[in-house]
This record gives structure tokens, sequence and C-alpha cells, in this order.
């Protein structure tokens, strides 16, 4: 389900599936993205991919490789905060 | 039900809190993936992350195996989840998956509580059915 990587010195990220980079054209132009949420309970949840680590391993996981089970995705501050 | 985690910390991170301060808590160690959302690119499209702050809000979904967003709670940093409250909503969403949308779940019900069988009987007769004290625990 989820591949093992090796770590590098890079630090890797992940990021939404299918979304486009902004061009340097646009950047240039000043133009404004704007960010939309997408989320709508009884929608499609956005598919992304992420690194990670579990059982002294780091991996890289996609959520759509999750299909057919449910799950449960919790965002949170952040490492070493308190609550 | 597969649990993840996810923050704007990377992962090098995450293994240094699993292995020195929550598998202190949590006996072998964090069981399921801790991912890492630096530059918070994933929580702005789920709509949790606090540009300001840098960080992602505790961002909750459940989602169903067709991939469909069943449920979500957001709550800003400083106030934890109620875990309990959680899986309870998971096991309702399973059983009106289970039964096809034959059964609902109505307010304050848990696994061994009544359910409702929606129905052009039940239009009106809730009342007969259910009541207010089965809200609460």
């Amino acid at each position: 389900m989820a591949e093992e990587i090796k770590p590098g010195c890079a630090r890797p990220t992940g990021g939404p599936v299918g979304e486009t980079e902004q061009t340097d054209l646009a950047a240039t132009q000043n133009v404004h993205k704007e960010e939309v949420s997408m989320i709508q309970v009884g929608k499609q949840a956005p598919d992304f991919t992420a690194p990670g680590y579990l059982g002294n391993k780091f991996i890289n996981m996609k959520l759509s490789d999750y299909l057919g089970k449910w799950v449960l995705l919790c965002f949170y501050p952040g490492d070493f905060t308190f609550v | 039900m597969e649990i993840m985690s996810i923050s704007i910390d990377s992962m090098f991170v995450h293994k240094m809190w699993n292995d020195k301060e929550l598998s202190k808590m949590v006996k072998g160690g964090i069981p399921f993936p801790m991912l890492s959302d630096a530059g918070g690119r994933v929580g702005k499209v789920f709509g949790i992350y606090d540009e300001d702050a840098g960080v992602e809000n505790r961002g909750r979904f459940i989602i169903d195996p067709d991939g469909v967003i069943q449920g979500y709670e957001v709550l800003t940093p400083p106030v934890g989840r109620n875990v309990n409250e959680t899986f309870r909503q998971v096991q309702a969403f399973q059983l009106v998956r289970k039964t096809k949308g034959a059964e609902a779940t109505p307010s304050g019900w848990r696994p061994g509580k009544k359910t409702l069988k929606p129905g052009v009987d039940l239009v009106g007769n809730v009342w007969e059915d259910w009541s207010t004290d089965l809200a609460f625990d």
C-alpha cells in the first residue's frame, strides 16, 4: 500500500494529485491564484500524496490507494506541541 | 479503518517525536502513518491550513471506501478532539452504508441504540419511535 522510501538530504514533500504548478508567466504578471477549498461532505476527497514515517521506516503514500477502506485523516498543528 | 495523521512537520521530525516522546505514551510507538505536508499544500485543499500561522488546524475527515468525505470537524489548535465521538460517527456511517440507507442513526445514537427506518410510515411518527432522552448518554 505505502511504498518505502530512502531518506536523502532533501526534505521530501507530497501534494495534491493533479494540481498544476503555477506558471512563471502567471507569477510575473502578478496573477493571484485564489485557493478554493473543494471540501464538501458527500463529495469526493481530494487525492494527495505524502511522505511519512511508520514503523521505523520512511514511506510514501497516496490517499487513493486506500479506496475500499474507511480512512480517518487527522491534521494537527505540529509535532512536540502540547495538545 | 485506516488512520493517518498529517502535519507540516517533516518525516524526520515525525520520527523524533515518535521515538523520543510518543513511544513513551503508546507502547510500540504510533501504529499508523505520520504524514508530512511541508508547505501545507494538502492542508490548503482540505481547507484547514492557517496561512498566517503557517500550521494546520485540527481537521479530522471521515472518508468512506468510495473516497467520499462523510464528515469532518475542524478545531483551532488549543482544544483537542474527542476520539470516542469520532469513532461513534464512523460506526454510524458504517451502519448506514451496510444497510444501504435503510437505517439512519438519530441524535445521540451509539452502537446498541435504536436506529430509525426512514419510509412513508415514519413520516410524522418519529415521536412514537424515538424520544429526546435517547439523544443523551
